[in-house]
C-alpha cells in the first residue's frame, strides 16, 4: 500500500524534472541547435548483501543523469553529465554543440518523425515503491540464505544472497513538443551457495525480480532454488565429443531469442553485421514458431508506453508462422535501411515466443537423449555468420530421464541452422526477463569434451 | 598547471566545493566509530569522449562528465557504503551517516589530514581529450577508414572509435592521508566487414594506454591496427569448420593470455579465497602449473591500460608473483580481504567508479617468457590447433571451469600451420590447465591495451601478456566431429 504523499512527492519532483528538460531544450535552441532531445533520470536505491547468515555489505545508491543530442542541420553530437546544476546543464549543451561541428553530414541523422510519436500513455503499472529499511532487507537476505544453507547438508559455502531495490524518474523531451515522464521500481533478491562433494565444489545461484514486490518469489523459496540446483550440479563430468541433441533450459533460452534480436536490430543490418541480413519476409524458424513484442503488458519488466526517441511502442510479430516479419529498428537506422522505426530506439520490449504444450519433463522425454543445457560460458557467437561456440553445462539425457550432471563441454552450430531445427518451446515459461521464453529443443548440436 | 597528481586532485575535488582540511576530519569523525575497523572517502571526476566513424564518415561524438563521492566504513568483514554526485560537505556528511549504520555505538579520535606519499609516477597527469585538436582527432578517423578500403576492395564496412577519458582521483584514508591520481587513458578501435562471394566476415583490431592520443600517431600504431583488422577479416573467409574435442593447442603469445586471466587471475582474488569460493582456496604453495610457467600480476607497467600509480584504495601497486615456477605463491588482495587474511594489501583495491565499492582485481596480468622458440612449439606438433587471437573469456571461480574464444585459429598438421579455421570456444579447468603447459616461448609480449574486465557488474581496464605456449590437452569447441 502507498501513502498518497509519496506520490505527491514524485509528482512534485517529475514536473522539476520536465522543466529541467525544457530549459535544457531551451538552451539548445539558444547555443545554435536546429532540433534537440533531452533526457533526465533520478535514481535511489538500497542494496544488501548478506553471508554465512550475518550482513556484509548496506549500499545507499543515489543517481542522476542528464543527456542531451543536438542536430545542427545534419550534424548530430551528444553529451552527458551526473550535474543537474544549471552551469552543468549549459557546459552540457555546450559540449554537445561543439561535438556537431565537427561531425559530418549525415543525411539520415535527426529527431523522429512527428507523427511517429508517442501521443498516449497508458498506464503500465510499473511503479511500486517499497520503502524498505535495511534491518529488513538484511533479514529477508539472511531468511533466504539461511534456507539455502540448511537445505542439504552438502552445501558446505555461501556467496550470499543479495537483496536490490530501486526506483526512479525518467523524463524525456525533444523540441518536436514530445515531453514526458513517469516512474517505475525493480526489486529483486538473489542467492548463490556452493556444495563440496570430495575435491570439487559447484556453484548455483537463483534469483526472482519484480516491479512490485510482493510479486517476488518468497525469499525461502529463493534460497532452497539455489540449493537444489547446486546440490544437483554436484558430481559433474565431461562428456566425450559427439553430436546429439539439445534442450536450452528456459531461463537461458532467452540468450537465443537474444541473438535473433542482435541479427534483426537496425543498426546490425545497415551495418551488415548479420547472419540474417535481407530475411525479412523468409522462413528462418519453423512455421509453428510465432515471436511477438508485447511492450504494454502490466508490471512487465520490458514494458515502456515509448522507446528511447519517444516513438511510440507497439504490440506486433515479430516472427510469424516462422516468417520474419518485422526487423527492430530505431528512426536512425530505420531511415538507413529506407523503412519506418519500429518503435525500437534502445531495444524490445517485452520479448515473448508463444509456449508449445510439453513442460519440461514432457520436452526431456521429447529429446529421449541429448543434453539439457543449464548454464552457457563465454561470448562465443559471431554476429555475422551466426557461428556458435559456448561453453556449456547441464545435465546427460537418456530414455528422457537426467543421468548425471556435466560440465566442461562446449556446445556448438550456426545459428541459422539452430533456428530451423528448433524442435519445440517448453510451457515453462520464465516471467523475470524482458524474454519470456519456455525451454527450447533444438535437433542437434556439435558437443566437444574429453 | 602542477604535475603533482595530488595537487591536481585537491585542485579538482576540494576546491571548488570549498571543502578544507577540517571538513574532512567532520566527515571522519561522522564515519568513525569504535567498531569501525577501516573507513574511506573516495572523490572522483571523469570527462569522457569517443568519437564514431562509419560509412566512411565521423558520424557522432559523446562527451561525459561524471563526478561523485563513496564513502565507506568497514567493521569486521561488514561494509557500509553510501555515494552521491554531489560533493558538497552536506552530502558527505549524510553519505558518512548512512556508511556508518552499519557499526553502531561509540565515539572516535581526532586525525591529522594530511598528504605526502607520492608514488612512483607509471604516466603523466595529463589530460587526453586536449591531447589533439578536434580536426586531427577526425583526420585520424577517416585515414584508417581510406586505409582499409585501400588496402583490399573486399572491405564492405569499416568503423572507427576513439575514445578518451580524464580521471581525477582523490583517496581519504581513515588516518585522514589523502592519496591523488591523475589518470589518463586512451583507446582506438578499428573493425572492418569483408565480403566475397556472398560470404561476409568481420576482422578487429585495436590499443591503447594510459597516455594521450599521439600515441596513436607515433610508430604508426594506428594504420598497424587497420591493416591488422583486414588482415584478420581476409584470413577468417577462408576459414573451415573447427575441430571438436580435446587436442594439443599451442597459443600465441600477447592478447591469449586472456588464458591466464581467466583460468588462474579471477580464481586468485583475495575475497574468493578468503571466503573459500575459489577452486585455488588454501592451496599457497602447492603446485598448480609446469615448472616452466612464472605468472605475475603488474600494476607498474609506465603507461599500461591496467597500471594504476595507487589502486582506489590510495595503495601503492606492485608486481605480484602469483605463480612461480608452477608453485602457487600468493593472490591479490584489497585492504579489507588483507587485513581479515593476515596479509598486505597488493595493490589491487579497484572499484569502477565513486559509485562502487572496491574490491581485489586484477592489473596487468602475464606469463614470463620460458626456453622455447615459437617455430620449435609449432613444429612440435603432430595435429592441433594453433589460437593466434581472442575474444573474450569467463570463468566460474568455484567450479574452475573457464572458457575464451578464439577469433583467429589454425590447424596445425605435422609441425607446420596449414588452413585457417572458423572462431571456437576452448575450455579447460582453471587449476590444472597450466599444469599441462609443456613448453613456454622465448617471445613474451602484452596486449595491445583493449583489456576490460568484469566482476559483480563493474568494469575496470586491464591488460594480459603471454609467451607462445603449448597445452597439452584442451577442449576445442568447433563444429567437426
Amino acid at each position: 500500500m502507498q501513502e498518497p504523499t509519496t506520490f505527491a512527492r514524485e509528482a512534485k519532483q517529475l514536473e522539476q524534472l520536465k522543466s529541467l528538460v525544457a530549459d535544457c531544450l531551451a538552451e539548445a535552441r539558444r547555443q545554435g541547435a536546429t532540433s534537440a532531445e533531452a533526457g533526465v533520470s533520478l535514481e535511489h536505491g538500497l542494496s544488501v548483501t548478506a553471508r554465512m547468515g550475518e550482513v556484509e555489505t548496506i549500499e545507499h545508491h543515489r543517481s542522476r543523469g542528464l543527456g542531451v543530442t543536438v542536430y545542427v542541420g545534419q550534424r548530430k553530437g551528444s553529451a552527458s553529465t551526473t550535474d543537474l546544476s544549471a552551469t552543468a546543464m549549459r557546459e552540457t549543451v555546450e559540449a554537445a554543440c561543439r561535438i556537431a561541428q565537427y561531425a559530418a553530414e549525415d543525411e539520415y541523422a535527426g529527431l523522429p518523425d512527428r507523427d511517429m510519436l508517442a501521443t498516449e500513455f497508458p498506464d503500465l503499472d510499473v511503479y511500486h515503491p517499497w520503502d524498505l529499511d535495511a534491518e529488513t532487507a538484511i533479514n529477508l537476505a539472511i531468511g533466504c540464505e539461511n534456507a539455502a544453507r540448511q537445505f542439504h547438508p552438502e552445501i558446505v559455502n555461501s556467496e550470499g544472497a543479495s537483496l536490490n531495490t530501486f526506483q526512479g524518474l525518467r523524463v524525456l523531451g525533444n523540441s518536436l513538443g514530445f515531453l514526458h515522464g513517469y516512474a517505475s521500481s525493480r526489486h529483486s533478491l538473489s542467492c548463490s551457495v556452493i556444495g563440496q562433494r570430495g575435491d570439487s565444489m559447484q556453484r548455483d545461484d537463483w534469483w526472482t525480480v519484480a516491479r512490485d514486490a510482493r510479486d517476488m518469489e518468497a525469499a525461502e523459496l529463493v534460497g532452497r532454488k539455489a540449493a537444489e540446483r547446486t546440490v544437483k550440479r554436484l558430481g559433474a563430468r565431461s562428456l566425450s565429443t559427439r553430436q546429439c541433441p539439445v534442450i536450452f533450459a528456459a531461463d537461458i533460452a532467452s540468450s537465443l531469442l537474444g541473438h535473433l534480436i542482435g541479427a534483426i536490430r537496425g543498426g546490425n543490418l545497415y551495418r551488415k553485421s548479420s547472419f540474417l541480413l535481407d530475411h525479412l519476409g523468409k522462413q528462418i524458424f519453423p512455421a509453428f514458431i510465432r515471436i511477438r513484442e508485447e511492450p504494454h503488458l502490466k508490471k512487465a519488466l520490458g514494458s515502456a508506453p515509448y522507446d528511447a526517441e519517444g516513438v511510440r511502442t507497439r504490440p506486433h510479430h515479430i516472427v510469424k508462422d516462422g516468417i520474419l516479419e518485422s526487423y527492430v529498428l530505431s528512426t536512425y537506422s530505420a531511415r538507413k535501411l529506407g523503412m519506418k522505426t519500429t518503435g525500437n530506439a534502445g531495444g524490445v520490449h517485452n520479448l515473448v515466443i508463444d509456449p508449445g504444450e510439453l513442460d519440461l519433463e514432457g520436452l526431456l522425454k521429447r529429446m529421449n537423449t541429448g543434453l539439457l543445457v543449464t548454464e552457457l560460458m563465454g561470448q562465443g557467437v559471431n554476429p555475422v555468420t551466426g557461428d556458435y561456440s559456448r561453453g556449456a553445462s547441464g545435465f546427460w539425457v537418456e530414455n528422457g530421464e537426467i543421468q548425471f550432471p556435466v560440465e566442461e563441454i562446449t556446445i556448438a552450430g550456426n545459428l541459422k541452422d539452430m533456428f530451423m531445427n528448433l524442435q519445440a518451446v517448453g510451457n515453462d515459461v520464465d516471467l523475470r526477463g524482458n524474454t519470456r521464453t519456455g525451454s527450447i529443443l533444438l535437433e542437434k548440436m556439435t558437443v566437444a569434451g574429453n | 598547471m602542477s604535475h603533482d597528481p595530488l595537487v591536481i586532485a585537491r585542485q579538482t575535488l576540494l576546491e571548488p566545493a570549498g571543502l578544507i582540511g577540517g571538513d574532512i576530519d567532520r566527515v571522519m569523525g561522522q564515519l568513525l566509530s569504535a567498531s569501525v575497523d577501516a573507513a574511506d572517502v573516495y572523490l572522483q571526476s571523469t570527462r569522457f569522449e569517443s568519437w564514431m566513424l562509419e560509412d566512411g564518415i565521423v558520424k557522432e561524438g559523446s562527451h561525459s562528465i561524471e563526478q561523485g563521492a563513496g564513502v565507506r566504513a568497514v567493521s569486521g568483514e561488514k561494509t557500509g557504503f553510501a555515494y552521491s554526485d554531489e560533493i558538497t560537505l552536506p552530502t558527505l556528511l549524510e553519505a558518512a551517516k548512512n556508511a556508518r549504520a552499519i557499526a553502531r555505538e561509540g565515539a572516535q579520535g581526532k586525525r591529522e589530514v594530511s598528504g605526502l606519499y607520492r608514488p612512483p609516477q607509471l604516466y603523466l597527469p595529463i589530460d587526453p581529450l586536449q591531447s589533439l585538436p578536434e580536426e586531427e582527432k577526425i583526420a585520424l578517423l577517416k585515414r584508417l577508414d581510406e586505409e582499409c578500403r585501400r588496402l583490399d576492395s573486399r572491405v564492405e564496412q569499416v568503423m572507427v572509435n576513439l575514445a578518451g577519458s580524464h580521471e581525477v582521483v582523490l583517496v581519504i584514508g581513515q588516518d585522514g592521508a589523502l592519496h591523488g591520481d591523475v589518470r589518463p587513458l586512451v583507446r582506438l578501435n578499428v573493425s572492418v566487414i569483408v565480403e566475397e562471394n556472398g560470404r561476409r566476415e568481420q576482422g578487429s583490431c585495436g590499443g591503447g594506454g594510459r597516455t594521450d592520443y599521439r600515441f596513436f600517431l607515433e610508430e604508426d600504431r594506428a594504420i598497424e591496427y587497420a591493416r591488422e583488422a583486414v588482415r584478420q577479416a581476409l584470413v577468417n573467409l577462408e576459414a573451415v569448420e573447427a575441430p571438436a574435442g580435446t587436442m594439443t593447442v599451442v597459443l600465441g603469445p600477447g592478447w591469449p593470455g586472456v588464458l591466464l586471466h581467466e583460468a588462474i587471475g579471477h580464481g586468485l582474488e583475495g575475497d574468493f579465497n578468503r571466503k573459500g569460493t575459489s577452486a585455488f582456496a588454501g592451496r599457497i604453495g602447492e603446485r598448480v602449473a609446469s615448472p616452466l610457467c612464472t605468472v605475475v600480476d603488474d600494476g607498474t607497467l609506465p603507461g599500461r591500460r591496467g597500471s594504476l600509480n595507487i589502486d582506489d584504495e590510495g595503495t601503492p601497486t606492485e608486481c605480484t608473483v602469483l605463480i612461480e615456477n608452477g608453485i602457487l605463491k600468493g593472490y591479490m588482495q584489497d585492504k579489507l580481504n588483507a587485513r581479515l587474511m593476515g596479509v598486505s594489501p597488493t595493490g589491487n583495491g579497484r572499484r569502477e567508479s565513486y559509485a562502487h565499492l572496491p574490491m581485489p582485481r586484477m592489473t596487468n596480468t602475464y606469463m614470463l617468457a620460458g626456453p622455447h622458440d615459437p617455430q620449435e612449439i609449432i613444429g612440435s606438433v603432430k595435429k592441433g590447433l594453433f589460437a593466434k587471437n581472442f575474444g573474450g573469456g569467463q570463468v566460474d571461480i568455484t567450479s574452475g571451469k573457464f572458457v575464451f574464444s578464439a577469433s583467429e585459429a589454425y590447424l596445425i598438421e605435422d609441425g607446420k600451420i596449414t588452413r585457417p579455421v572458423k572462431g571456437a570456444t576452448l575450455i579447460g579447468n582453471g587449476p590444472d590447465v597450466l599444469t599441462r603447459v609443456s613448453m613456454v616461448g622465448n617471445d613474451l609480449q602484452l596486449d595491445t591495451g583493449v583489456g576490460t574486465c568484469g566482476k559483480d557488474g563493474q568494469s575496470v581496464p586491464v591488460g594480459v601478456g603471454q609467451p607462445t605456449l603449448r597445452v597439452d590437452g584442451l577442449t576445442v569447441g568447433g563444429t567437426r566431429v
